[in-house]
């Protein structure tokens, strides 16, 4: 694999919520990025993609851990360092309306990243702003609109715009192609791929929807409740992938081919609570595939082949017969 | 009767006009869904069926009939007796529709308090019951949380629990399910699905998944820039259509061990 750009080891994240309960959004997530690759993150909402995302980019501070950027702790970084790092690490947003500034206009916006770090003058911004538009394939005029002004799909291809203006070594993705239509998602995916072999950037990817992920991520991790349960490469995971909690969220997915009658698969039970992460395999309440030990033990996430993962008792030697 | 009739709608933002000739007939009990392009003006007709287009937004031709009346000549006190109850809406976003400084719980109670005279305790309980139809765990915590502190999945279910409170005739829904994982999709279109089944509810439902529209709908509308680019049965928009945008459509959605980028 190529070398990596990014490594986060053990990294936790607990919140302090109103009644003196603990909330933990991240336990013990070790993931990297590679460079020229990407890292697709899937899983159940709130199970604390955004969480760790927002700690690579230096947004929030881990409870533990280290996330090493050029082999420098971001979790350590302060001021002058830490502005200097982000330029690059770039992040497109789950929610374009509330990312994009509503008072300023689109090219300025687009451009500021650029202004912000000295990379154009004021003169060049309107050939800077007509050139990011046109990858993001938007018409030059709306250079001159307000956020406000676009639709929510146009909104976030101007978001896209900002995070690729200072050519980062890593764009970090928050859903941010959940509200396009798959024709113009399908465009995004080309340009961001066609972006990344020829930069070379590593893409941090959370996205629901498995079929799109599978189709551009070399890698893909599933979270489940704050724990990576199982990693495995993107082209493998309809086949190959066997955590419970994977299989079901790939029996979950809708197909323009399907059978009507079909029934769609829901996971029996209800998402256990944050405030109250189970003591042995965090999935144990709904796994139909649970025993005793899963209720005691965690299971570790651990090597089934090379390059996968995955975090349950009935893999990795540990029930395998 | 058809519960719904849109004919030749005209919707202009600050006089320039954006959604053109729209038309639509749903009966009691169908689902419709609405396709396309982003952009396109699907968001803007189903604003407009709710009288919630934003300032600078109107309707300059064509009529919305609902259970006999033109709803855009309706006063305030006409929709709010509508409004939430009767038809019901779930925003795209529902998170950008709270008042971030409010609890989630505040909010919920207020919204019922608004359309039934209950105690605020009842009102309360109603909400947490909703919340967790929704699975979300832990109701008493979200409802004690503010909006920014929940993730985006978590609180869009905040905003279909609200629209199903009074399981409407009408459901207006606006990507309900984009910002959701595949597992709580599934479990709300099948909640929709089951909305029509018992409560003969009808739905329009924007959606950019066309597996949702497949597995959903009676109908389906593919819309680009501003038009109606093609409407039909759900089986000949889906199997056996002949119009160039709407195979475009088709073939980009990805399917899983489909075409890959890299
Ligand atoms: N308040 C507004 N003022 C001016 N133009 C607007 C306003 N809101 C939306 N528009 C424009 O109207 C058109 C339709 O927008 P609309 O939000 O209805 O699209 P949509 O089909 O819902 O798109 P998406 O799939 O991206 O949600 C777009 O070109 C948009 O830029
Ligand atoms: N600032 C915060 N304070 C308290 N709880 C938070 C905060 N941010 C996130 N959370 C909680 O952490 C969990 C994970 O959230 P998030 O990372 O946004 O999930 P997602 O996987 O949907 O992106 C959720 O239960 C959420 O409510
Ligand atoms: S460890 Fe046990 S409960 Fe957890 S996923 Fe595996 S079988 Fe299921
Ligand atoms: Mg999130
Ligand atoms: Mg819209």
């Amino acid at each position: 694999m190529s070398e990596a750009v990014l490594e986060a080891h053990n990294i936790t994240r607990r919140f302090r919520i109103d009644g003196g309960k603990t909330l933990t959004a991240c336990e013990n997530v070790s993931l990297s990025l590679y460079r020229g690759r990407t890292l697709g993150l899937v899983g159940e909402s709130g199970c604390g993609k955004s969480t760790f995302m927002k700690l690579v980019m230096g947004l929030d501070k881990p409870t533990g851990g280290e996330i090493l950027f050029r082999g420098k702790d971001i979790a350590k970084m302060r001021g002058k360092e830490m502005h200097e790092m982000r330029q690059h690490i770039q992040m497109v947003f789950q929610d374009p309306s509330s990312s994009l500034n509503p008072k300023m206009k689109i090219r300025d916006i687009i451009c500021e990243p650029l202004r912000n770090y000295g990379r154009i003058k004021h003169a060049e911004k309107k050939d800077a702003a007509a050139d990011l538009l046109e990858m993001v394939e938007l018409p030059s005029e709306f250079a001159d609109r307000y956020p406000e002004n676009m639709s929510i799909g146009q909104r976030q291809r101007a978001a896209i715009a900002r995070a690729i203006a200072l050519e980062p070594d890593i764009i970090i993705m928050d859903e941010a192609t959940c509200s396009l239509d798959v024709s113009v998602q399908k465009s995004i995916i080309g340009l961001i791929t066609r972006l990344q072999r020829e930069k070379n950037i590593s893409i941090g990817f959370i996205c629901h929807n498995l079929p799109l992920v599978q189709s551009f991520a070399h890698e893909i991790a599933v979270m489940y409740l704050g724990n990576v349960v199982e990693v495995i490469p993107g082209a493998d995971i309809s086949e190959k992938s066997l955590h419970p909690y994977t299989k079901a969220l790939l029996g979950a997915v809708f197909d323009i081919n399907s059978d009507r009658e079909r029934k769609i698969e829901c996971i029996k039970g209800e998402p256990p609570s944050p405030l109250n992460i189970p003591a042995g395999c965090p999935f144990c309440d709904r796994c139909e595939h649970f025993t005793e030990k899963c209720r005691s033990e965690k299971p570790m996430l651990k090597n089934v082949s090379e390059n996968h993962k995955v975090a349950c008792h009935l893999y990795g030697g540990n029930l395998e017969k | 009767m058809r519960l719904l009739t849109i004919n030749d709608l005209d919707v202009s933002y600050s006089g320039a006009l954006t959604v053109s000739g729209f038309s639509l007939s749903l009966g009691q009990g169908e689902i419709c869904s609405i396709v396309g392009e982003s952009g396109s003006g699907k968001t803007t007709v189903i604003r407009a069926v709710l009288g919630l287009l934003p300032v600078g937004g109107k309707v300059t031709a064509g009529s919305i009939t609902y259970d006999g009346k033109e709803l855009p000549t309706l006063d305030k006190k006409q929709w709010h007796e509508l409004r939430g109850h009767d038809i019901s809406m779930i925003f795209q976003d529902s998170g950008a529709m709270m008042n971030p400084t409010r609890t989630v719980g505040a909010t919920f109670v207020e919204y019922i308090r608004a359309h039934e005279k209950i105690p605020k305790k009842d009102a309360w309980s109603k909400a947490a019951e909703m919340l967790t139809k929704m699975r979300l765990p832990d109701a008493g915590r979200i409802m004690n949380e503010y909006p920014f502190r929940l993730s985006g999945g978590m609180r869009q279910r905040v905003g279909i629990a609200m629209g199903m409170t009074y399981q409407p005739k009408l459901l207006l829904a606006d990507e309900p399910t984009s910002a959701l994982d595949a597992t709580t999709q599934a479990q709300i279109v099948r909640e929709m699905g089951e909305l029509r089944d018992e409560y003969g509810t009808s739905i329009i439902i924007v959606t950019h998944d066309l597996g949702v529209a497949s597995y959903i709908s009676d109908r389906i509308i593919v819309m680009r820039n501003g038009r109606i680019e093609e409407s039909g049965d759900r089986d000949t928009i889906l199997h056996r259509t002949e119009n160039e945008y709407t195979k475009m459509l088709l073939d980009a959605v990805p399917t899983l061990g489909g075409e890959r980028f890299v």
